[in-house]
């Protein structure tokens, strides 16, 4: 009971502070607003403004129907250019695409023979080179059959293939790029504000003063996980209301309730990897350069910038360990795919162990720098 | 003891020491602000020159602010100040003078260079003075050795105590043979011995150069006694000037202590009287605290040894001894912060190891400076710790109301914590130890920065405490006087305790005339021991540990000339009768100046392993990541086959699928839509093929049957490929007969498109991660280390050398780059070695080309790094900020995600004018495309001229002076 009490008020003071923090607090808000906004609208990996270029050599009605099928927003405007130019302009940069028709091609065509088109495309350029490339590929022969058909019939092929994407019909990436946005400001945040929570009690001797009053480092280090849980958990709903909902309109298919369980759960893992990296660094300039490291590393392996399933084997294994990884994974599932505790409870017991196991060490590693500490 | 000044000089510069030359500081009308804070107030003062100057006066009067101006490291806002005949304000005159000044700011070991070696520190300020290699190494050695720093030598300036680092901050001014010597609080927590030491050294230096000026600040009163000349300030005011007899006759005073209290405007005083402590009541009491052989050691180094006390109820026993000599460690034993490695503590008869709460409940702690929370208001300070003990809502309002009252908090109630002055904040920590009515109470220098009037009125607070309710009152502090109200003192240097009993025993067992005396003669008889112990061969009990040993710096102390011989007085300064060097601005000077620095930084980084570790590991680790964990192919997709037909043509279909084994990867299939559904959900799997019901016959009578794929789309990108893939398959499987679904002709009237994926033909993304990951890196990495590096100085205060040296601004931004250029170029060579072992990712172009280009990339990039030092001034905000500023255009503008011939408007600009979009097509074109080295020199070409003008920003931005 008194334990209980001491975290109470140990933890509403960790959040008096944090409030006084004019510029910790402004932190706070551009990154749970402005920051997601831009992170969800900002660059996409859907095919936008793609530069492209024709070798035109058969010069027909065709080919420059063919040329006049690239328009924005997807593609830039095509330049024409020489066969001689392509290397050195793909060399430069300055083209992602070449499109080569050859000579008699719509004649060729006609005659019932297959000319070919050459593509040429900039395989360096990977999020925008497949992707553009398919575009490319049905344009050209939408654009061909539609041709041919007002002058012959043209078959229906024998099957049709009709595909359907689900949990996000438009594949706007703004969906998912909002919330793996606010999953990588929850790590962040929390990180630093507890982080720094510890190291500015250490660094003020307020942390002495605090263990030599009849409390234990379990309850001032509980405080600081509600205290710091509680503000960001404010934050993301604040966020998620905000920004997710009423500016971006994403729907949201899941339980909101079974998500804010999931972030909780999260929560206590991240808050406990802050009293972890504060008590290892000894003055906040070490934090910061380790902050960089590890929040890095959290984020671009929890699978929120690139598939989980396009890592290699042995790192899948690793990544499993890392809770981001299970948030990213049950956030898609409770927020696009609607799915239930059912769906997620695994991920859920996976956050919580490696959470419980990581605050355990903190805690044991916190108590241990207390007593050597300057 | 100021004998020193002596009529002529040798050299000629000044003509005379005595006072009737022209001052050699002329102080004008000069008002200085800090935001709102008037820190000096309309001063006008003339110092003579030829003497020893004491500025006196407690802390936040504004004598810092004073010597800074005077030396030309602090920019002037208002009057004017003549040094050494010229306006400091002039940057011509600094520059010309800046030889003849020699300034030590406050803070021990302040400009000091704590990873660098003593013999370094000294050096490198030589160094920057301009004196050859040769010359140097004579006179650094002179210097050292004439301070009793020989022995010293190769120890890094932070394993030294406060004393040493004094000397070693001495020994770094006076390397050039400065005119004028500004000394801030030299001797502030540095053990009397040490301070003593000091300033015979001061006086031996005088003898050799007797035309020397010098001006010291004190907040030791006591010290500033044998000067000259004394200027008392307070409040951003000068008080009175004059010889310390002058003012003392003119109060009617007899220490200079009372002096300046009887000077000091009357509303200051009111309420201030002399202390006098009623005797304790006789008989003996019950024992308070009790410790037994209590013995600390950090690894080989022992900070407490054996140190054995007893102190009685009602007692107020004082612990006095210097930084660093184990009091505040004494103090964590005693309160069970710290277990102890020998020893046992206890309170009231029970042990505090076991750091019991109900110890605990007895004891009220103040720790060594403020340790509230600053945030908070007086009120809610009060309010937190009556909580955390559990007082009872009722009690503990009458409780604080009862010490507001008594401490004289009532008006500040509503004040944070923070905007106290010091001797209220300290009312407030007492206020907060006491809260609970505890029956010890334990504090760690409690006055120490705390004004005369202040800390007299703190220490009735703790007599009335003592002697009215018989609280035990273990206390520390560095002011001698404080420890005469002591009951009993005990006297500690390095880790033991030399004597302890009443003040007035220990001064007379000494015959000393006051307790620094007596203290001194302890300390000299504790090494005269410590020697004869090592003659003996047997082993000194608080030996000092060998450089390196990773003991804590904080809890090292060394008395210089603890070997045993005092330190020589003989050669301190250089034969006064040289001819005082030119001032050459040659360009040998500018370059030596820049490689000083350049050498300093890189030992510097070299002893950080936390930097080391992220200039190195840090790339390596995040190569790693970049390479495994960035990656766009999407293979093995999982996928689900819902065949509602099961005839011979949906398998043959949904075969096509299984065959393409890079890409799909098959789960067992689903049987119902809602199964399906449901495994879509959970993310088992990211497709599912529905065969319809009747295909086969659909197909077979040119039906043209519709297949269903149901894709995940919650990863757009991943979704947007997924249905790529599954219509490539399905157009496979219609032009080639040979796939088992016959299809009754080939398809005419197509074109086939042939695509060729240039520079990577298997179209995998390491080879284009990869080669692109270095581009952010050596962006990154070096930028942030280059701030870091600038802002530390800032942060440190070694920036101070930089100020008061004639090192130009090019001279310092240069030489402090040229180390971060070193790591880049290593960097290179590690994510090259990465990208070639562990990616297989080879160098098609021209590595040579590559190279040059990654040099003139990471000289600009640690530009960048120059340009955010110019605005931040943590390194908390350096970090930080250079990372955002580095991280998102290079992410988001530079081709990493999306090549730069897409970007539109802003970002369009952003990203033909940011470096890493050039580096990142000359990486890829060398790596991956195998560019010719024609195209990759215009990204050299580029890169080239960004690494002038980023300079040309720096050095604009970074001030001379501070402000």
């Amino acid at each position: 009971m008194k334990s209980l009490l001491n975290i109470l008020w140990l933890g509403l003071k960790e959040i008096r502070s944090l409030l006084s923090d004019a510029v910790m607090v402004v932190f706070v808000i551009y990154a749970f607003t402005l920051a997601i906004y831009v992170q969800a609208t900002g660059t996409s990996s859907e095919v936008n403004n793609a530069s492209i270029a024709f070798v035109d050599e058969d010069e027909s009605t065709l080919s420059k129907e063919l040329f006049n099928a690239f328009y924005p927003p997807r593609f830039k405007l095509p330049e024409r250019i020489t066969s001689e130019e392509v290397q050195a302009e793909m060399d430069r940069g300055r083209f992602m695409f070449v499109v080569v028709i050859p000579p008699r091609f719509e004649h060729d065509l006609r005659a019932g023979r297959n000319p070919e088109v050459q593509v040429n495309i900039d395989a360096t350029a990977m999020q925008q080179a497949g992707i553009g490339a398919g575009y490319i590929r049905n344009i050209i022969s939408d654009r061909i059959d539609s041709f041919l058909r007002s002058t012959e019939v043209a078959k229906t092929p024998p099957v049709r293939l009709v595909i359907r994407k689900l949990f996000n019909p438009n594949g706007l990436s703004s969906w998912f790029k909002s919330v793996v946005a606010i999953i990588n400001q929850i790590t962040l945040l929390t990180v630093v504000l507890t982080g720094a929570a510890v190291i500015r009690e250490r660094e003020h001797g307020t942390l002495e003063h605090l263990l030599v009053m009849p409390l234990s480092a379990f309850e001032i280090a509980m405080a600081k996980v509600w205290a710091n849980s509680l503000v960001i958990l404010v934050a993301t709903g604040a966020s998620l209301l905000v920004v997710v909902d009423m500016i971006l309109e994403v729907p949201f298919a899941g339980s909101v309730l079974l998500w804010f369980f999931g972030v909780v759960l999260y929560l206590f893992f991240a808050t406990a990897l802050g009293i972890f990296l504060g008590t290892i660094s000894r003055s906040m300039a070490q934090f910061a350069l380790l902050i960089i490291l590890v929040v890095l590393v959290l984020m671009l392996l929890s699978g929120g910038s690139t598939p989980v399933e396009s890592q290699p084997k042995w790192l899948q294994y690793l990544t499993y360990l890392l809770p981001a990884r299970h948030f990213v994974s049950f956030s898609q599932v409770i927020i696009y795919r609607g799915g239930g505790l059912d769906a997620v409870w695994r991920q859920f017991l996976m956050v919580s162990a490696v959470g419980l196991g990581f605050f355990a060490y903190s805690l044991a590693l916190f108590r241990k720098s207390i007593a050597v500490s300057k | 003891m100021a004998s020193a000044a002596s009529p002529a000089t040798p050299d000629g510069r000044v003509n005379d020491g005595g006072r009737a030359s022209k001052p050699v500081v002329s102080i004008q009308a000069v008002t200085h602000r800090y935001g709102n804070v008037v820190a000096l107030d309309g001063i006008s003062l003339d110092v003579p020159s030829g003497i020893m100057v004491g500025i006196v006066g407690p802390d936040g009067v504004g004598k810092s602010t004073l010597m800074a101006l005077v030396a030309g490291s602090k920019k002037m806002q208002q009057g004017r100040v003549t040094v050494l005949e010229g306006d400091i304000a002039d940057a011509r005159h600094r520059r010309a003078v800046g030889p003849r000044i020699a300034y030590m700011p406050q803070g021990l070991g302040k400009n000091l260079y704590l990873e660098l070696s003593v013999y370094d520190n000294v050096d490198f300020m030589a160094r920057l003075f301009g004196l050859s290699a040769e010359e140097r190494s004579v006179r650094v050695k002179e210097l050292l050795q004439a301070t009793g720093l020989g022995k010293f030598a190769d120890r890094p300036a932070g394993k030294l105590s406060g004393g040493m680092k004094q000397k070693v901050g001495l020994c770094g001014a006076l390397v050039h043979d400065p005119d004028l010597l500004i000394l801030d609080e030299p001797t502030t927590g540095v053990d009397p011995l040490s301070r003593r030491q000091f300033w015979s050294l001061i006086n031996d230096i005088r003898v050799g150069r007797p035309g020397m000026s010098v001006i010291i600040s004190t907040a030791y009163m006591d010290e500033a006694q044998q000067w000259d000349w004394i200027v008392a300030m307070d409040a951003g005011r000068v008080l009175a000037t004059g010889t310390p007899a002058e003012l003392m006759k003119r109060t009617g005073t007899e220490d200079l202590e009372r002096c300046f209290i009887a000077l000091l405007p009357e509303e200051k005083r009111k309420g201030h009287r002399e202390i006098t402590i009623p005797p304790r009541p006789p008989g003996k009491a019950e024992l308070a605290i009790e410790a037994h052989g209590l013995t600390q050691r950090f690894g080989t180094f022992t900070a407490v040894d054996h140190v054995t006390l007893s102190i009685e109820r009602g007692e107020i026993f004082g612990f006095l001894g210097s930084n660093g000599c184990g009091k505040s460690t004494t103090m964590k034993m005693l309160t069970g912060l710290l277990p102890p490695t020998e020893g046992t503590a206890k309170l009231f008869g029970s042990s505090v190891e076991a750091g019991s709460v109900e110890v605990r409940k007895n004891l009220g702690y103040m720790t060594q400076a403020f340790s509230l929370y600053g945030e908070l208001s007086v009120h809610q300070n009060l309010v937190l710790h009556a909580r955390l003990y559990h007082l009872p809502p009722e009690q503990a309002k009458a409780r604080i109301a009862e010490l507001v009252e008594r401490f004289g908090l009532g008006a500040h109630l509503d004040a944070l914590a923070e905007s106290l002055p010091m001797g209220l904040r300290q009312r407030l920590s007492l206020a907060v130890a006491v809260l609970h009515g505890p029956q010890i109470l334990i504090l760690d220098e409690p006055t120490s920065g705390v004004d005369p009037v202040a800390r007299d009125s703190f220490w009735e607070l703790l007599i009335d405490l003592s002697r009215k309710q018989g609280v035990t009152i273990f206390v520390t502090t560095h002011f001698m006087n404080e420890g005469m109200r002591c009951d009993r003192i005990s006297l500690m240097h390095a880790g033991r305790v030399l004597a302890a009993d009443t003040p007035q025993k220990l001064i007379d067992s000494k015959q000393a005339d006051g307790l620094e005396t007596a203290f001194i003669a302890y300390m000299e008889d504790a090494i005269a021991n410590a020697d004869a112990a090592k003659g003996a061969g047997s082993t000194a009990p608080a030996s000092p540990p060998a450089p390196g040993t990773g003991s804590p710096a904080s809890a090292t102390t060394f008395v210089a000339g603890a070997g045993g011989q005092e330190p020589a007085p003989a050669p301190l300064v250089k034969d006064a009768s040289q001819p005082a060097r030119p001032e050459r601005a040659s360009l040998r000077l500018r370059v030596g100046r820049m490689l000083a620095y350049a050498h300093n930084e890189a030992m510097q980084i070299r002893r950080d392993s936390i930097r080391l570790a992220f200039a190195f590991l840090g790339s390596a680790l995040l190569m790693l990541i970049f390479g495994f964990g960035i990656t766009t192919d999407v293979e093995n997709i999982r996928y689900a086959a819902l065949d509602l037909d099961q005839s011979p043509e949906s398998r043959a279909y949904l075969e096509q699928f299984a065959a393409a084994q890079r890409y799909f990867a098959p789960t067992p299939p689903a049987f119902s839509s809602d199964e399906a559904f449901r495994r879509l959900q959970s993310d088992d799997v990211s497709v599912v093929l529905e065969i319809p019901p009747n295909f086969g016959r659909d197909f077979r009578r040119g039906a043209a049957p519709e297949v269903l794929a149901q894709v995940d789309g919650a990863m757009t990108f991943r979704g947007d490929t997924v249905a790529q893939y599954v219509e490539g398959v399905h157009g496979e499987l219609l032009r080639d007969p040979a796939t088992g679904l016959r299809t009754a002709e080939p398809q005419r009237y197509t074109a086939e498109l042939e695509e060729r994926f240039m520079y990577n033909p298997t179209f995998e993304s390491i080879y284009s991660i990869v080669p692109s990951v270095p581009a952010l890196l050596l962006l990154l990495i070096p930028a942030i280390l280059m701030a870091v590096s600038i802002v530390r100085e800032k942060e440190l205060g070694s920036i101070i050398n930089f100020y008061v040296t004639p090192t130009g601004r090019l001279e310092y931004l240069i030489g402090k780059q040229l180390p971060y250029i070193a790591i880049g170029m290593a960097n290179f060579f590690i994510l090259t070695a990465l990208s070639l072992i562990v990616f297989g990712v080879p160098i098609k172009g021209s590595f040579l080309t590559l190279l040059l280009c990654t040099l003139f990339y990471v000289a600009a990039t640690t530009g960048i790094g120059m340009v955010t030092s110019t605005f931040t001034t943590s390194q908390v905000a350096a970090v930080f900020v250079t990372a955002i500023l580095t991280i998102v255009p290079t992410i988001q503008f530079s081709g990493l995600l999306q090549p730069v011939s897409t970007l539109q408007g802003g970002a369009g600009v952003v990203g033909s004018i940011w470096p890493a979009s050039y580096y990142m097509h000359a990486s890829l074109g060398a790596f991956t495309k195998g560019l010719n080295a024609g195209l990759i020199m215009k990204d050299v070409a580029f890169l080239a001229a960004c690494v002038p003008i980023l300079l040309g920003i720096s050095v604009i931005g970074l001030r001379k002076q501070e402000k």
